[in-house]
């Protein structure tokens, strides 16, 4: 049984002409885990997946998919599926011959469970891709990672144009998925409210560089919110990376990032400082906003 | 669901803990299996086996191969205990600071819990005429 493909960056440069798009970047994916690569627009984000599946050359410094390099290799690409959002799919041809012809793109391909999918996105078959909605579209690239079976699978803001409904849909098949077929999922994502329960780790992306790559639960401890009265706030923050201030009244709510250690909440508790959680979104919307140049 | 600082497999765990001092599982009663509890929660099925094997680790739940997790015997009343244990500390004293804070005196608090409004005819009563009380 595969439980996916492990997949290094050290290093990584992409350049378009002049232009860096990633500069020395590092993470590595433990096989099997469901990863979110979260950044604003422009931050290399379709970059970096782009050249894990080798659709583009990396100017310096290496990418390994399953211990290998992925560019011309036959074997590791035939485990690689990237989704992107601009989409492999022939807009001309109806769902049904899109679906024949991917079939032929991955020996783990399941026809079968395309199938079922195609019926709970309730896609016409009959129908060509530029008729389909944006949603739609986007669902029929949900359908093609999902059936591929590929053991990394990457998912380049898949969600988009999906309403609700559909979103928490492909949630649920691909939890169900990965749990049946254990397999490596990177997934892109600008809703990551909706997306961070599902991450094992996580890869912040920053103009073009690494913010910081961990373990999604331990970065999630990382954030903190402070709540109190003003100068107690202040006092008590004065030594951690504050991220963000609010003020209402005469309260000053704080959002810190960093360990916090048991002084430090016995020290709120006698101040009369509540400590409260923040969520991935709010740390990631807080960590992109600081210069990082 | 499971927005707390803690992590979420510990937030995982703490429910389930919950539920079992609660009576919502009983001893021997099987759980969800980490699957259907990943899907339900639409959480990282890794996480959620991390919080199962923590609570098997702790004799709380046991393993059945091939058929599932269950509530070990004795669960409820090993966790009641521990519960009871840090009941002073984690709940009562912060309490009993705040209610110093807003200058309540211990007078106050004896006719809350003792008076008509008090938890003796509002609480629940079985934690009250409960058989083990006092045993810790």
């Amino acid at each position: 049984m595969t439980t996916g493909f492990s997949v290094t960056v050290r290093d990584l440069n992409v350049r378009y002409g002049r232009t860096s798009a990633v500069q020395d970047a590092t993470f590595d994916l433990e096989p099997g885990g469901i990863y979110g690569l979260l950044g604003r627009n422009g931050s290399g984000k379709t970059t970096v997946m782009s050249t894990i599946a080798s659709l583009r050359p990396a100017s310096g410094g290496e990418v390994r998919v399953d211990g290998e390099d992925p560019f011309e290799n036959e074997r590791v690409m035939a485990g690689v599926c990237l989704v992107r959002e601009a989409g492999d799919i022939s807009p001309d041809i109806k769902v049904r011959a899109n679906l024949d012809y991917f079939a032929h793109t991955w020996p783990t391909w399941d026809a079968d469970y395309a199938d079922e999918l195609v019926d709970v996105f309730e896609l016409d078959r009959k129908k060509a891709p530029r008729h389909l909605s944006r949603g739609q579209r986007s669902a029929l690239g949900a359908v093609v990672g999902l059936a591929s079976g590929a053991p990394l699978t990457m998912f380049d803001e898949v969600h988009l144009g999906m309403d609700a409904p559909t979103r928490y849909a492909f949630y649920d098949a691909l939890l169900a998925d990965v749990i049946d077929h254990p397999r490596t999922v990177i997934l892109s994502s600008h809703l990551i409210s909706e997306v961070e329960k599902l991450f094992d780790g996580v890869v912040i992306l920053d103009r073009g560089s690494v913010l910081l790559a961990e373990e999604a639960d331990r970065l999630r401890g990382r954030g903190a919110t402070f709540t109190g009265e003003r100068e107690a706030v202040d006092a008590l923050t004065a030594d951690l990376t504050v991220l963000a201030t609010r003020e209402l009244g005469r309260v000053r709510e704080a959002t810190v990032y960093g360990e916090i250690d048991a002084a430090t909440t016995a020290k709120a508790h006698a101040a009369d400082i509540a400590i409260g959680a923040v969520g991935l979104q709010d740390l990631f919307v807080h960590l992109t906003r600081k210069e990082s140049t | 669901m499971f927005d707390g600082r803690d992590p979420i497999y510990v937030q995982i765990a703490d429910q389930l803990r919950r539920d079992i001092v609660a009576g919502r599982l009983q001893d021997g009663d099987q759980v969800m299996s980490t699957t259907q509890y990943a899907q339900t929660y639409r959480i990282n099925p890794a996480t959620a086996a991390k919080a199962f094997t923590e609570l098997v680790d702790e004799g709380v739940l046991y393993k059945q191969r091939g058929i599932g997790m269950f509530v070990a015997e004795g669960a409820r009343e090993r966790l009641r205990a521990e519960r009871r244990r840090a009941f002073y500390a984690e709940r009562l004293d912060p309490l009993l600071d705040e209610a110093r804070y807003l200058g309540l005196s211990t007078d106050d608090l004896v006719r809350y819990l003792t008076g008509p409004t008090g938890s003796d005819s509002t609480g629940d009563d079985h934690a009250i005429n409960d058989p083990i009380e006092g045993q810790s």
